[in-house]
């Protein structure tokens, strides 16, 4: 029962590090880069929902909808200040900026919130369930969290595969110029998936601190270097690959913190993406398309 | 009128001009052929006219609307069709799905319906393959694949980049009468290829590209004929 119980609570940790993951890897399959701000629009969309819920006394679920359009507000306005003009710039350089724009993101925080930890109020108002004689308990943000993650991963990935915008999406992360040769908009596409990737962020955010209600500006910092882990376990640019890396990565993490040590955890999670990318280096579903030159 | 129009085009990559004040038109129900040997210039000139690349100066005219700065996504809805070098299909997508890239820009379902049907007709074996991954065909499909997407679109001029690059004998004949049906319903065509021979055979005028400029033009007949081209680029 302990065993199902921690099996249960890794799922629901996975499920957030999963949401977290698709955003970095849909911007990396689409604009070629690491967004390392990403994990503080996490924190930042937390921020929005505490001044919502805590401070101005809105409805809970409200508070995460205006986090989440605050985010993607935000997530559109960093792609197109930081990033867009360095569209034909090395890599290295664009990865510079992310990495600025997170300690912006982190410094605005702490200028605006302080830097000791706020107590988070769980956005779920759901009951405990008590299954097997009480025996094993599933609190109501491990069903919540493990219930959204799985609704919003079906949506996105039906989304990406049969809708024109989402079929635009993966024409543009695979050739850019072919994909304008077709009409596509590319600056658009490339918002557009900020804007999605920045929208999960934000409930990704609210589950996160509902789970764990420790709320201050480095709270995204940990989370966000997990996922792109999770993101680059399954394979990065593969959106099933963010969602499977990051339930995996959930599982591992919190078996580890349970059976082997609380220590280790975070070693054992990196040990494990260093052996998998050993077997399979671009990672668990990474692309491998067999093409003909 | 001419359907394309270039005008003294200037293209620089850095400080090397690439085309040098070149000049050229393509009329409606024309196969244009644009010969030269590797680096003369001829990719660089169809990515500067659907907005690939921006040119220092000169003008592009297509129906006598100025398209030097409209942005390239916007060059397909106004009839202009591209078939870049090296094919390009999405290898990730089936074959269905990237002919309806194509189509991307069109919004009414039974036209695209019926573009579908045409393009199958012109390439019955993209019909067969229809739910494959691109990636996994062949050079020679990928190249109907690329044409066929192109012609989704239903443009009134199709730019063709090198079709033959990198094909087996057979498949570049194939695809050359593929090029002359396309041709005999009328099409508008500007032709790219450094298979000079193919190339004049199927089109009606031509002009050959050396470093990028413009050193000879005529009817493709007659520059089949001539000694300099002959020897320079039909290996005779």
């Amino acid at each position: 029962m302990v065993f199902l119980s921690q099996l249960i609570s890794g799922i629901s940790l996975g499920g957030i590090y999963s949401l977290i993951a698709l955003g970095y890897t849909m911007v990396y399959g689409i604009a070629k880069m690491l967004n390392f701000a990403h994990g503080d629009v996490i924190m930042i969309g937390a921020f929005v929902i505490y001044t919502s819920v805590v401070s101005a006394g809105l409805n809970p679920v409200l508070g995460v909808l205006i986090a989440m359009v605050f985010c993607t507000v935000l997530g559109v306005l960093i792609e197109r200040l930081a990033y867009k003009p360095l569209r034909q710039a090395t890599s290295l350089a664009v990865l510079i900026t992310a990495i600025g724009v997170s300690y912006f993101l982190q410094n605005v925080a702490l200028l605006i919130f302080g830097s000791d930890t706020k107590q988070f109020s769980s956005v779920v108002s759901l009951e405990p369930v008590s299954l097997a004689g009480g025996e094993l308990v599933i609190s109501g943000e491990t069903i919540i969290t493990i219930a959204v993650s799985v609704v919003i991963m079906v949506a996105l990935y039906l989304f990406v595969n049969k809708t024109k915008p989402g079929k635009a999406m993966l024409a543009v992360s695979e050739d850019k110029g072919a994909a304008q040769l077709m009409g596509i908009n590319v600056n658009g596409t490339i918002a557009l998936t900020f804007a999605i990737g920045s929208a999960l962020a934000a409930v990704a955010g609210a589950l996160l601190c509902s789970s764990y209600p420790a709320l201050s500006p480095y709270t995204g910092a940990m989370p966000g270097i997990k996922a792109f882990v999770a993101a680059v376990f399954g394979g990065i640019g593969s959106i099933p690959g963010a969602m499977i890396g990051g339930i995996l990565l959930g599982i591992i993490e919190n078996l580890s913190k349970a059976y082997i040590s609380s220590q280790l955890s975070d070693a054992i999670v990196f040990a494990v993406l260093i052996f998998v990318l050993l077997i399979r280096p671009t990672g668990i579903m990474g692309k491998k398309i067999n093409e003909k030159v | 009128m001419a359907m394309l129009e270039v005008r003294n085009l200037n293209v620089y990559f850095g400080v090397i001009q690439a085309i040098k004040d070149i000049s050229f038109n393509v009329d409606k129900g024309e196969v244009v052929a644009l010969i030269g040997a590797n680096g003369a210039g001829k990719t660089t000139t169809l990515h500067t006219i659907t907005g690939l690349i921006a040119p220092k100066s000169g003008s592009i005219t297509l129906d006598g609307k100025d398209i030097v700065k409209v942005p390239a996504h916007k060059i397909v809805s106004m009839g202009m069709a591209h078939v870049p070098e090296g094919r390009r299909v999405f290898a990730s997508l089936s074959v269905y799905d990237n002919l309806k890239m194509g189509a991307y820009t069109r919004k009414d379902k039974n036209e695209i319906n019926n573009s579908l049907e045409m393009v199958f007709e012109y390439f019955p074996r993209l019909k067969e393959r229809r739910s494959q991954v691109a990636g996994t065909l062949s050079g020679g499909e990928q190249q109907m694949l690329a044409m066929g997407r192109a012609l989704m679109s239903n443009p009134s001029i199709i730019l063709m980049d090198e079709p033959s690059m990198g094909l087996s004998p057979l498949y570049v004949g194939e695809i050359f009468e593929i090029i002359k049906k396309i041709k005999n319903e009328g099409a508008t065509v500007l032709l790219v290829e450094q298979n000079a021979n193919m190339a004049l055979s199927v089109a009606n005028r031509a002009y050959v590209l050396e470093t990028g400029k413009i050193i000879m033009d005529g009817a493709a007949s007659d520059l089949l004929n001539d000694e300099r081209v002959r020897k320079a680029y039909l290996g005779a």
